[in-house]
């Protein structure tokens, strides 16, 4: 290891085998690795396996192209691979439905029992998990389509309002009707430029009105509050902070009324513009 | 044939060789690779300037992140089996001992060091991939490293039974 007072840092270690060390530092790490064998040492075995990953995997680069993935290719076959990706997709729902309903067993089993807001929870980052996955099928019924709110809406049986991301760079991909514990529960997702996916569900339970609460399961959270007898839960990757804004801005949007008071607010500066 | 549309074919390549290293399965990796240009043609108004190559590794990035979740994968499950003695032809051979220490690493190290030493991108570009600070990037790195040099060093669990 590097000692205390040392000129060099570990990470600089890194950058001079990785050619991302400023160009005035390298004869002062080169100099250290002089007179520190073990830390030569670790910088070549890390040379080492750089050369061996790409020795590995490098040719791969060479390899022709093949047809399926050609641009020109992707773009003219584009009508008939939404219709095999259906297909696909139908597929893929009943496999994923399968494993997910089993994985429920084994990752799940810290579902509070009793709460029906905390079960409904669980349900919709099981659903977050189930359908994020989805490439090309990833809703049942698209935002452009006209039915879409009215539909959902009446099979929840209430005026559904979605709330609008666009500050966060989430775009409303559409929505899904799904089985709840508690009843029929509708499904939104949203994504944004990187794929990076959010859901945003509903479901009727229970007349009383509850905090925000936060659940975690592996990489992924969510943000359940109950509402006039509904539970809305945001999911998305496990990032507090980012998850916390999200909910505000949709609590306060669906409730069309100022921020929650006090005891949550201490979490975060509410978001400008919102 | 535009010059977004011409960049993003640029990329592939590279794209199908980051998606095999990630996934060890060439039609998997095609798979990712496809569904990554699928969507990339698909948003193509959604992309403000940048660099597409960055914003390629992203979505596939997080493509095969949504593909592990879904699998709810255990990692270590199948690479610490019996037959993970080392090979006597020395730890270089065939690549294979390289394929398996990778196999080791946690999902988000190792898009680091592949990204970093396969891809050539800057730290700074892959701290945008992976949607985290510089220095997560850095401690990734350094984990990864870490636990592959000690995994060639021959500090395998199999190992340290018989000791």
């Amino acid at each position: 290891m590097i000692e205390r007072e040392s000129p060099v840092t570990e990470d600089e270690l890194h950058a001079f085998i990785d050619g991302q060390l400023p160009a005035e530092r390298s004869a002062a790490v080169e100099a250290w690795l002089a007179s520190h064998p073990e830390d030569a040492a670790r910088v070549a075995a890390w040379r080492a396996q750089a050369d061996a990953i790409r020795l590995r995997f490098g040719e791969t680069a060479n390899e022709a192209v093949p047809e399926r993935l050609k641009v020109d290719t992707l773009l003219r076959s584009g009508r008939k691979w939404r219709a095999i990706a259906a297909a696909v997709a139908a597929f893929a729902f009943l496999v994923g439905g399968v494993s997910g309903w089993m994985a429920r067993g084994t990752t799940e089993v810290a579902a509070a029992a009793g709460d029906p807001a905390d079960q409904i929870a669980q349900e919709a980052l099981s659903a977050h998990k189930l359908y994020i996955a989805e490439v090309r099928h990833p809703i049942e019924v698209g935002a452009a389509e006209a039915h879409l709110m009215p539909w959902l809406s009446r099979r929840l049986g209430t005026n559904l309002r979605i709330p609008d991301f666009s500050h966060f760079d989430l775009k409303l991909l559409g929505g899904r009707l799904l089985p709840g514990p508690s009843g029929t529960a509708a499904l939104f997702m949203f994504e944004n430029g990187n794929g990076d996916r959010v859901t945003f569900y509903c479901s009727k339970a229970g007349p009383q009105q509850m905090a925000f609460r936060y659940l975690q399961s592996d990489n992924v959270a969510a943000i359940r509050w109950v509402e006039s007898g509904y539970t809305f839960v945001v999911s998305g990757n496990a990032d507090k902070a980012r998850l916390k804004e999200l909910a505000r801005a949709a609590y306060e949007q669906l409730e069309n009324r100022a921020p929650p008071p006090t005891n949550r607010s201490s979490a975060e500066p509410a978001r400008k513009g919102t | 044939m535009s010059s977004f549309r011409h960049d993003v074919e640029g990329t592939v390549p590279a794209l199908r060789r980051y998606a095999r290293a990630l996934t060890r399965d060439t039609e998997l990796a095609d798979d990712l690779v496809q569904d990554t240009l699928v969507r990339a043609l698909r948003s193509e108004h959604l992309f403000h300037g940048g660099d597409i190559r960055s914003w390629l590794f992203t979505i596939l990035t997080n493509l095969n992140r949504n593909r592990l979740r879904s699998l709810a994968r255990r990692p270590l499950t199948a690479s610490l089996d019996d037959n993970d003695a080392p090979d006597s032809a020395g730890p270089e051979a065939g690549g294979r001992d390289i394929e398996r220490a990778l196999e080791l690493l946690v999902d988000d190290q190792k898009q680091a060091l592949l990204l970093v030493v396969l891809e050539g991108l800057s730290y700074r570009e892959v701290a945008d991939v992976q949607g985290v600070p510089i220095g997560t990037v850095m401690s990734r790195l350094a984990r990864a490293r870490a636990q592959i040099k000690s995994y060639l060093d021959g500090e395998r669990p199999a190992l340290r039974r018989v000791k």
